[in-house]
C-alpha cells in the first residue's frame, strides 16, 4: 500500500528552483532513498515534506490524505517525523529530554522511551548528559530516537551519515531493520551512494532539483547511478525518472 | 533555472553602472529651490511660523541620526537623548564660559563625539535587542550624573546666558538657520557618508555581520564611525533646542520620549532611506500640530500609528513610492543594449 | 539602620525584582522579544487593582487574586494578536510594537487616571514588621514579597522543567524551527511564555503598587530595573535572574544608606560595572 506519494513537487528558494517537479512514491514498510550531489534539492525536498518549506506547486499525499499544505507541527500529528540535517538537538535540554520532546505530541505506536533504549543501550547510562557535549554519532542516535518518540508511520532522515565517522554511520545502519521492522516506513537522503544502495529498497537520484533516475539497487548498474548523479549525458536522463 | 545559467546569463550581458538617474538630479534642484527659499522664510512670514519650523528641523535632524544609526548601522539605540542632553547641557556650559551660544553649537556636537567615545565601548557589548535597552540605561545614568552637578544647576535645570544683548527679533531669526542648517546638515552628511566607501561597509554588515567582516570590512570601525556622527548630531540638535527653549531641564532634555519619537519618525518614514526622515517628520510635525489640543491622546495616535506601521509597513512609506531614489546612494546597473 | 539591615532589605527587595524581571527574560529567551512595555504592564496592572478595590470595594487579596489570572489571559491574547505578527516582521518590528504599546498605556493611563501619584493601601500589613534581632526588622510585606516571588519563581522553573509544555519552551527557545518538528505550535508556545510573564509582571507589579507610590509615567524606570536584573544574573537563566535582582536590591539599598539621591545611579553603574567586565552575566549559559 502506498503511504506517501508526491506529485509534481516545486519547492523555490528564492528565484532558485530547489525541488523542480519531482514526483514519487514510498510503500509502507518500505526504504527509500534518495541519493544526489550537493545542492541537487535532497534537504529541500525533505523539508517541504516535513512541513518546514511550502512547495510552489505540486501535491503532497500521506496515506491518501493530502497534507501538501499542512504546517510542520500538525504533520507530526498525522505521522511524519523528520530527522533534520546536523541533527538540530537542543543543546540546553538534556538526553532524555530531548526523546522526551520528541513525545510531545503523545501518538500512540510502538516507540516508548524504553523502547528507544533498548535501541541504543548507551543512553540510558547518560541520559541526564546535556545533548550539546555528546558526539557527532551520538547525537545522531538521539535525534533518531527523538524522531522515533513520535511514533511517525513516515520517518524522514536527512543527511543520516554526514559528518560522522564510517564505523558510526554502520552502527547506526545496523539498527534501521529494526526501526522498520516496528512497522516504520523510511525516507532517507544519504550522500553515500554504495551506503544508500545497500540498506534502501529503492532508490531515487536527483539532480538539480529533478528526479533523473529510479529503480531498485539491484536493477541499476553502477555506471547509470554515476551518470545519472553526476549528471553525465543528462541530456535525455531527465525524462527518465518521471511517471 | 539553475545558479549558473542565471549567473552565466548575467555576465554575458554588457552592463554599465550609474549613480543618480535623471529623476534624482531634478529633485536635487527642487531640493535646493526649497531650501532657498526656507532660508529667506524669516524676511517673508510672522516668528510664530518660523519658531514652529525650528522644532520641524530638529525633528529631521534627530531622526535622520537615528536613522543613520539603526538604518544603516543596524544600531537600534533607544539612548540617543543621552547626546541629546550632553549637546544641550554643553552649550549652557560653554556660554558661562564666554562663548557666543551660536557658535558653541558645533562645539557642542564635538563634545558628545568626545563622550560616545568611551561611551561605545561600553555600548557595543550588547547586542541586538539588548543593546537598545543598554543604552537607554547609559543615558539615565547621564542624566543622574548631570543632575549632581551643582553648577549646571543640578535637578531644576538652567537656563542659556549670553544671548541677552540680541534683540528677540534677530535670535529667532539666527535660531532659525542654525536649525535649518542642522537639518540639512544632517541630511547632506547622511547622503555623503553612505554614498561613499562606509556606505557600502554598513549595507554589508547589515544584511550579513559575519560575511561582511570575512569580506574584510571592519565591522566595529564601520560601527564606530555611525554611533560617533549620530551622537555627534544628536549633540547640536540638543544645543539647538537649547538655543530654542533658552533654558534646559534635565528631566526634559534626558528624556527617553524623544527616542519615541525619532523611531516612530523613522518608522512610519521608512527606515534605511534618507528620505524616509524627511517625510516620517513632517507627517510627525502635522500630526503635532493638528492635535496639539488633545494632551496625551495624540500621543496615544503616534503609539498606534507606529504599531501599525511596524506590522503593515515595513519599509514606512518611503518604501511605498516606486522608482528612483531622491538620494542615490546605491549602484544601478543597467544594459547598454536590449535584452539578451 | 544600619548596614546589616541595609543588606537584608536588599536581599527582599531583590526578589521583587527577579520576579518582575523573569517575564522579561522568558519572552527574550523564548522569543527573542524585547518587551519595551514590561514595565508600563506593571503599572497597568496597579492601576487595574487600584479601580478594582475603589470601584467593587472587595478587599486588596481578592483583587490580587483576580488581577492576575485576568493578566494572564490578556497575554495570550497580547501575544496572538499583535507580538505574533511582529514576530514575522522581523526583530526591529518587534521592538517598535513593544514601544509603541508602551506609549500608548502610558498615555491611556495618564488620560483616565491623571498624573497623580498612587499606592495601593494594604493597611497594617503593609507597615507592620517583626525585629529578627537588635539590628534588623523585617516588614511582613517584604518578606510576604520575597516569599512570594520565590514561589513564583520556583514554579516556574518546575513547569518548564517537568512539564511536556514547559520543555516545549526551552526546546523552542534554543531551536524553533525543530521545535516545531517535534509537533509543537510555536504560536501556542509563544503564546505561553506571553501568559506566564504577563502574570508575574502583573504580581510584580501589584507587590510594588503596595511598597511604593506609582504614577502613569513609572514604567520605563521600572523596565530598567527588570533589564537590569536580568543582564546582570545573565540571560536565560532563572536563579541567574534572582541573584541578578538581589545584586540590584542590595545595591540601591546600601547605597542609600549612604545617600539616598545615589540609589539609582548605583544600580546602573553596578549593571555597567557587569557589563564592562563580565558582559555575559554572572550566571550565564544555564537555561532556566
Amino acid at each position: 500500500m502506498t503511504l506517501l506519494s508526491v506529485r509534481d513537487l516545486t519547492v523555490h528558494h528564492g528565484q532558485l528552483r530547489a525541488v523542480d517537479g519531482v514526483s514519487l512514491s514510498v510503500d509502507e514498510g518500505e526504504v527509500l532513498a534518495i541519493i544526489g550531489a550537493n545542492g541537487a534539492g535532497k534537504s529541500t525536498l525533505l523539508r517541504a515534506l516535513a512541513g518546514l518549506n511550502a512547495p510552489s506547486s505540486g501535491t503532497v499525499e500521506l496515506a491518501g490524505r493530502d497534507i501538501t499544505r499542512m504546517p510542520a507541527h500538525r504533520r507530526v500529528v498525522a505521522g511524519v517525523a523528520l530527522v533534520p540535517e546536523g541533527r538540530r538537538l537542543f543543546r540546553s535540554l538534556t538526553v532524555e529530554e530531548n526523546l522526551l520532546a520528541g513525545a510531545y505530541r503523545g501518538r500512540p505506536g510502538p516507540w516508548t522511551m524504553a523502547a528507544v533504549l533498548e535501541l541504543f543501550p548507551w543512553m540510558a547510562e547518560r541520559r541526564g548528559q546535556n545533548a550539546g557535549q555528546l558526539s557527532g554519532g551520538e547525537q545522531q542516535a538521539v535525534a533518531i530516537g527523538r524522531a522515533l518518540l513520535s511514533n511517525p508511520d513516515l520517518l524522514l532522515i536527512d543527511e543520516l551519515s554526514l559528518g560522522l565517522a564510517p564505523v558510526v554511520v554502520r552502527r547506526i545502519y545496523e539498527v534501521l531493520p529494526g526501526i522498520v521492522g516496528a512497522g516504520t516506513t523510511a525516507l532517507i537522503v544519504e550522500q553515500d551512494v554504495s551506503q544508500a544502495m545497500r540498506v534502501a529498497d529503492r532508490v531515487h537520484c536527483l539532480l538539480e532539483g529533478r528526479s533523473v533516475l529510479q529503480g531498485r539497487p539491484a536493477e541499476l548498474t553502477g555506471e547509470r547511478v554515476e551518470h545519472a548523479y553526476f549528471g553525465i549525458g543528462a541530456a535525455e536522463p531527465a525524462q527518465e525518472g518521471r511517471h | 533555472m539553475t545558479i549558473s545559467h542565471l549567473l552565466s546569463a548575467r555576465a554575458a550581458r554588457n552592463v554599465h553602472v550609474v549613480r543618480a538617474t535623471r529623476s534624482a538630479k531634478l529633485s536635487a534642484v527642487v531640493l535646493a529651490a526649497a531650501a532657498a527659499v526656507l532660508a529667506a522664510l524669516p524676511f517673508l512670514v510672522f516668528s510664530t511660523v518660523t519658531d514652529t519650523l525650528i522644532n520641524l528641523f530638529v525633528l529631521i535632524a534627530l531622526a535622520s541620526m537615528w536613522n543613520l544609526l539603526a538604518g544603516f548601522g543596524g544600531l537600534v539605540s533607544v539612548g540617543q537623548q543621552a547626546y541629546i542632553g550632553i549637546g544641550a547641557y554643553s552649550l549652557v556650559a560653554l556660554a558661562d564660559l564666554g562663548v557666543q551660544p551660536y557658535l558653541a553649537v558645533p562645539l557642542a556636537a564635538l563634545t558628545c563625539a568626545v563622550f560616545a567615545l568611551p561611551t561605545s565601548w561600553l555600548a557595543f557589548r550588547l547586542r541586538g535587542d539588548y543593546f537598545a535597552v543598554g543604552t537607554w540605561v547609559i543615558a539615565e545614568v547621564y542624566r543622574l550624573l548631570v543632575v549632581r552637578v551643582d553648577s549646571l544647576g543640578g535637578a531644576s535645570g538652567k537656563s542659556l546666558s549670553g544671548l541677552s544683548g540680541i534683540d528677540a527679533t534677530l535670535r529667532g531669526a539666527l535660531t532659525y538657520w542654525i536649525a535649518l542648517a542642522l537639518a540639512l546638515a544632517t541630511i547632506a552628511g547622511c547622503y555623503l557618508l553612505l554614498r561613499g566607501r562606509l556606505g557600502l561597509s554598513l549595507m554589508a554588515v547589515r544584511d550579513e555581520e559575519t560575511a561582511a567582516a570575512s569580506a574584510g570590512i571592519d565591522v566595529r570601525r564601520a560601527k564606530l564611525l555611525v554611533y560617533l556622527v549620530s551622537a555627534a548630531g544628536c549633540g547640536a540638535a540638543g544645543g539647538v533646542i537649547t538655543l530654542s527653549s533658552l533654558s534646559v531641564n534635565p528631566d526634559s532634555i534626558f528624556s527617553v520620549q524623544w527616542s519615541a519619537y525619532m523611531i516612530f519618525i523613522v518608522v512610519i518614514g521608512g527606515i534605511g532611506f534618507i528620505e524616509g526622515p524627511l517625510i516620517g517628520a513632517l507627517i510627525f510635525f502635522a500630526l503635532q500640530q493638528l492635535l496639539a489640543d488633545f494632551g496625551s491622546w495624540y500621543l496615544v495616535l503616534l503609539g498606534v500609528v507606529g504599531i501599525v506601521a511596524a506590522l503593515r509597513l515595513p519599509r514606512g512609506l518611503w518604501g511605498l513610492v516606486p522608482g528612483p531614489s531622491l538620494f542615490p546612494i546605491g549602484y544601478l546597473v543597467r544594459r547598454s543594449d536590449g535584452p539578451a | 539602620m544600619g548596614w546589616v539591615n541595609a543588606v537584608v532589605q536588599g536581599l527582599l527587595l531583590g526578589g521583587l525584582y527577579a520576579l518582575f524581571a523573569t517575564g522579561l527574560s522568558l519572552m527574550f529567551g523564548v522569543m527573542r522579544i524585547v518587551n519595551l512595555a514590561h514595565g508600563d504592564l506593571a503599572v497597568v496592572a496597579s492601576f487595574l487593582a487600584l479601580a478594582l478595590v475603589s470601584g467593587t470595594g472587595l478587599p486588596l487579596w481578592v483583587v490580587i487574586v483576580v488581577t492576575v489570572p485576568l493578566f494572564a489571559a490578556l497575554g495570550y491574547l497580547t501575544q496572538r494578536v499583535l507580538l505574533q505578527r511582529s514576530l514575522s516582521s522581523g526583530p526591529l518590528a518587534t521592538l517598535l510594537v513593544t514601544f509603541g504599546l508602551s506609549i500608548v498605556l502610558q498615555n491611556v493611563l495618564l488620560e483616565v487616571f491623571s498624573a497623580d501619584t498612587r499606592t495601593l493601601d494594604a493597611g497594617a500589613f503593609a507597615t507592620g514588621s517583626f525585629e529578627v534581632s537588635g539590628a534588623v526588622s523585617v516588614g511582613y510585606l517584604s518578606l510576604t514579597t520575597f516569599l512570594l516571588a520565590c514561589a513564583a519563581l520556583a514554579g516556574i522553573q518546575l513547569f518548564l522543567s517537568r512539564t511536556g509544555l514547559g520543555r516545549m519552551l526551552r526546546a523552542s527557545s534554543d531551536d524553533p524551527e525543530t521545535a516545531n518538528l517535534m509537533g509543537a505550535d510555536s504560536r501556542h508556545v509563544y503564546g505561553i511564555a506571553t501568559v506566564i510573564a504577563f502574570a508575574t509582571v502583573a504580581l510584580a507589579g501589584l507587590m510594588f503598587a503596595i511598597r511604593s507610590s506609582f504614577d502613569p509615567a513609572i514604567g520605563p524606570s521600572r523596565l530598567i530595573f527588570a533589564f537590569e536584573a536580568v543582564v546582570i544574573g545573565g540571560l536565560g537563566s532563572l536563579w541567574g535572574t534572582l541573584l541578578g535582582g538581589m545584586v540590584l536590591g542590595v545595591t540601591q539599598s546600601v547605597s542609600a544608606q549612604v545617600d539616598p539621591a545615589l540609589t539609582l545611579l548605583a544600580g546602573h553603574l553596578i549593571f555597567l560595572a557587569v557589563l564592562a567586565f563580565r558582559p555575559q552575566g554572572l550566571l550565564a549559559g544555564r537555561t532556566a
